[in-house]
């Protein structure tokens, strides 16, 4: 081994630190922007149609099911027990503003609870459907609450957000997606 | 995702508790609850990842439960269950991930490791300097010498 040789030997392993490093970082900076969620899952049903289900309405709201659902439109999964559910409630409220029909599912939530959670935060949506037993939000393959899909004209589902939604999100991924969409 | 940490911590809490065997959950049928449980050890509970949808207690995790079992009950074979899940939350879901492109560095990492060391063994036995040369005469003397002394 010449000494050159010998020098990248002995180096060779503080490169590979420091690369791992960067790459940490890189994560770590991602996760604190929410643009990286390293629980977050891929969702089965991009590309697919809804899933069936008719669900009863929240009174006054009829209930809905998913031919009923005229895209482009948002989903929307929420509960009154959901903390970060609150927290999206401003954006949501916002892309009601903006005119985006927001079809709602309470999940696992009792009606009153739900009544008073949208009296408090807003109720951005064009209707809202009640799953107690939470059997259509598995359909879905939801693992959690808030979670957002977005259907095209013809019935697609073409994203999925699992968690709040937050100004940067809507801004940097839905909007645009919802444009291409109209 | 305070949601999350919450749910976390509650699984965590749960599972000091009690391992998940409400009698109220398990079918009456012997056999087809052993084979409910097995299919819910080899299933991931989607909120506390690192458990096992039969082990843990979140609320997700009794519904998957209760799913398998109207499904076995149904007469699903165990392989229906697993794709019936799969469809749902993808192969994140089986806690056993099949080999394919995805999962293949995973799988090849024991083999890569393996060969990794050998080779490094390898490097090390070529490395190693030849054997000093025996001893000569006076050389021999000398430790004898050294040694009675």
């Amino acid at each position: 081994m010449t000494p050159l040789q010998r020098r990248a030997f002995l180096l060779a392993p503080f490169g590979v630190a420091a690369v791992g490093g960067a790459a940490f970082w890189l994560l770590l900076n991602r996760m604190r922007e929410g643009t990286y969620d390293p629980h977050g899952l891929p969702s089965m049903l991009i590309g697919k149609k809804l899933p069936r289900f008719s669900l009863p309405g929240l009174p006054p709201s009829q209930g809905f099911s998913n031919a009923d659902i005229v895209g482009p439109a948002l989903i929307n999964f929420f509960a009154s027990w959901c903390i970060p559910c609150v927290q999206e409630a401003p954006a949501l409220m916002a892309l009601k503003q903006q005119g985006t029909p927001i079809w709602g599912i309470a999940y696992k939530d009792k009606p009153d609870a739900t009544a008073e959670f949208l009296q408090q935060n807003g109720d951005p949506y064009t209707r809202i459907a009640q799953d107690e037993p939470g059997t259509t939000a598995i359909n879905f393959g939801l693992y959690g609450v808030p979670e957002t899909y977005v259907v095209d004209k013809s019935g697609i589902v073409r994203w999925r957000w699992a968690g709040g939604l937050s100004d940067d999100i809507v801004r940097q991924s839905l909007d645009p997606l919802m444009q291409s969409l109209v | 995702m305070k949601l999350v940490a919450v749910t976390f911590l509650g699984c965590l809490l749960a599972t000091a508790a009690v391992a998940v065997s409400d009698p109220g959950e398990m079918l009456p049928n012997r056999a087809q609850e052993l084979r409910a449980e097995a299919l819910g050890h080899q299933l991931r509970c989607l909120v506390c990842q690192n458990e096992s949808v039969e082990d843990s207690n979140a609320d997700l995790a009794r519904d998957l439960r209760h799913i398998i079992r109207q499904r076995i009950v149904a007469g699903d074979s165990d392989r229906q269950v697993i794709d019936w899940m799969v469809a749902r939350y993808g192969d994140f879901v089986r806690l056993r991930p099949p080999v394919n492109a995805m999962t293949l560095a995973l799988w090849g990492a024991p083999g890569i490791a393996l060969l990794a060391g050998v080779a490094a063994v390898l490097i090390a036995r070529r490395r190693r300097p030849a054997a000093p040369a025996p001893l000569s005469d006076a050389e021999q003397q000398r430790l004898a010498e050294l040694l009675k002394s």
